[in-house]
């Protein structure tokens, strides 16, 4: 017989999404609907050892939750209008499961974008909407978060009462954007869950697993707009584009923790489902004619995963696909990128044409990989001094052990080869 | 909920237009202001003269000093203002981002007005 304690806080952890976007469209008001939630959980923790755990945990809940909030309500002595939008049940019974039972599940679910829209609107700032976000999408405490973020308890504290503050006092309202708004209010979306996995992706062996798991959340997020909008191809791209980037996560590091290069990476540890299910998004994504970045990076890290050794890589494709991302996010790293891929596919000496443009080399002086890759294709091509020069230029500008344990080896095996030409 | 639209622009820039741009802005504001009244959702507003009419006062010693000129100088100034009642911040950055002002470089601050409960009588 499951642990009743076990039972609840497992429930609680799934449903909170769902409730709690429903929650904060019955109340108006996000802090209102948390309490009441956690009133109704500690309800929840007080009968169901003995009265076992209901058929519809997540319906009994909300029911809960919703008495909860009249209470406070009613404690605080607001008017009648608010009474109104609760509804009169201050117990869960026929009445109220009749009553929640009445709705289908989509409204349910506008609910929960309206909640994520809400989160990600641009009027907050983006560590707003970040912590925002975990909080009541991904489920995650306060603490949780800030040791997510590498951030004190109470500065992320601070961020979440801001941002709420915020919401209310200026009026943002809880709704989806209209027709006109929505590709860019999307796109705010989708980057916040892409910050959020790129977080997770960065985190060391050494980090808290709550920040290792940033990841499994962003991706959780993805699967979940994925369900919410499956026709939007930026939302199944991005969604392909975490699943394929993760599927590579535990290749990335040796177990000295130093960085380890695509190319050298060992691709039998590559999660082969993630790869499949990543693939099947990107080219469900592209047949709906809507192309976009995230459909792009998708695309090419596809091609990458796809590729059973390195000396399989579609290199070409991939210098064109970075062609097409060129046109939808121009950006020096963009271009950076390109060049790899051209250099891969037609000679170190394109690559390095197209990286030494001023646009490219000048803007990303400061960039530490401007210079790694410099020094490799400058090195292909035996210019030892000049590939050296790019190589120390890194090294100055990397804080990161991995990082410059591996620029380090690359000068290393340089001067090596170099002493071999004289 | 109600909301004041601060209008900023950059004042030398726009003296420096051709006097048809102008001309040609000044139409755009009156056809703006006629839509919000249309709206419904238009409480007041008004374009401000110059900053070098501004005066700004300060304490100094307990006393009022008076000085020539904004309270700051500024990139951009505040060249007018609409106080509007508007369902919610959406509804207002919809209004703030057609302003005629912006096309030129201009900005547009949103603030929710402070609502105060009326104490009973």
């Amino acid at each position: 017989m499951p642990n009743a304690r076990d039972s609840v806080e497992h429930v609680f952890r799934r449903e909170y999404g769902r409730i709690i976007a429903s929650l904060i469209r019955a109340c108006g008001d996000f802090d209102l609907a948390e309490e009441a939630l956690q009133d109704a959980f500690v309800q929840a923790l007080d009968r169901w050892p003995e009265s076992g755990v209901p058929e519809n945990p997540a319906a009994w809940l909300t029911t809960a939750a919703r008495a909860r909030a009249i209470d406070r309500l009613r404690r605080a002595r607001v008017g009648a209008e608010k009474y109104a939008l609760l509804g009169e049940q201050t117990t869960p019974g026929e009445g109220a499961f009749a009553m929640l039972n009445q709705g289908s599940d989509s409204s349910l679910e506008d609910d929960r974008l309206r909640l994520i829209f809400t989160c990600c609107h641009p009027a907050l700032n983006l560590e707003a909407q970040v912590a925002l976000t975990l909080r009541t999408l991904g489920g995650l405490s306060m603490a949780e978060i800030a040791r997510a973020f590498l951030v004190p308890e109470p500065t992320m504290g601070q961020r979440l009462v801001r941002a709420k503050q915020k919401i209310r006092a200026a009026g943002i309202p809880y709704q989806t954007p209209p027709e006109h708004l929505l590709a860019e209010r999307l796109a705010a979306v989708l980057a916040v869950v892409y910050l959020i996995f790129n977080e997770g992706y960065a985190a060391s062996a050494g980090d808290d697993l709550i920040r290792r798991d940033l990841c499994g959340e962003a991706i959780r997020l993805g699967r979940l707009l994925a369900a919410l909008m499956p026709e939007e191809p930026e939302v199944l791209g991005l969604l392909a584009l975490l699943l394929l980037h993760d599927a590579r996560r535990g290749a990335r590091l040796s177990s000295s923790g130093r960085v380890v290069l695509l190319e050298a990476q060992d691709r039998a540890t590559w999660d082969q489902a993630a790869i499949e299910e990543g693939s099947g998004l990107v080219e469900r994504a592209l047949l709906m004619r809507r192309p976009g970045p995230y459909q792009v990076q998708a695309a090419i890290a596809a091609l990458h995963a796809q590729a059973a050794t390195p000396e399989q890589t579609d290199w070409p494709q991939i210098a064109a696909l970075y062609s097409v991302l060129a046109s939808f996010s121009p950006s020096p790293i963009v271009e950076l990128n390109r060049a790899a891929a051209v250099a891969m596919a037609y000679g170190a000496e394109f690559g390095l044409a197209l990286i030494d443009r001023p646009e490219v080399a000048g803007t990303l002086e400061q960039y530490r990989w401007l210079h790694t890759t410099r020094g490799e294709l400058l090195r292909r091509l035996a210019r030892w001094q000049e590939a050296a020069a790019a190589y120390t230029r890194a090294l100055q500008l990397s804080e990161n052990t991995a990082e410059r344990a591996f620029v380090t080896q690359q000068l290393a095996t340089m001067r090596t080869a170099a002493g071999k030409d004289s | 909920m109600r909301y004041l639209l601060l209008i900023y622009g950059n004042e030398q820039a726009a003296a420096a237009k051709s006097p048809e741009a102008q001309a040609a802005e000044m139409d755009a504001w009156w056809k703006y202001t006629a839509d919000l009244q249309q709206s419904g959702q238009h409480l007041a507003g008004e374009a401000l003269q110059p900053i070098a009419t501004a005066t700004t006062v300060r304490l100094a010693n307990g006393r009022p000093v008076v000085v020539d000129g904004p309270f700051a100088e500024t990139k951009e100034q505040l060249g007018g203002y609409y106080l509007i009642d508007a369902p919610n911040l959406d509804a207002a950055i919809a209004w703030a981002s057609k302003m005629p002002n912006l096309p030129g470089g201009g900005s547009v601050e949103i603030r929710p007005i402070m609502e105060f409960d009326t104490p009973a009588s």
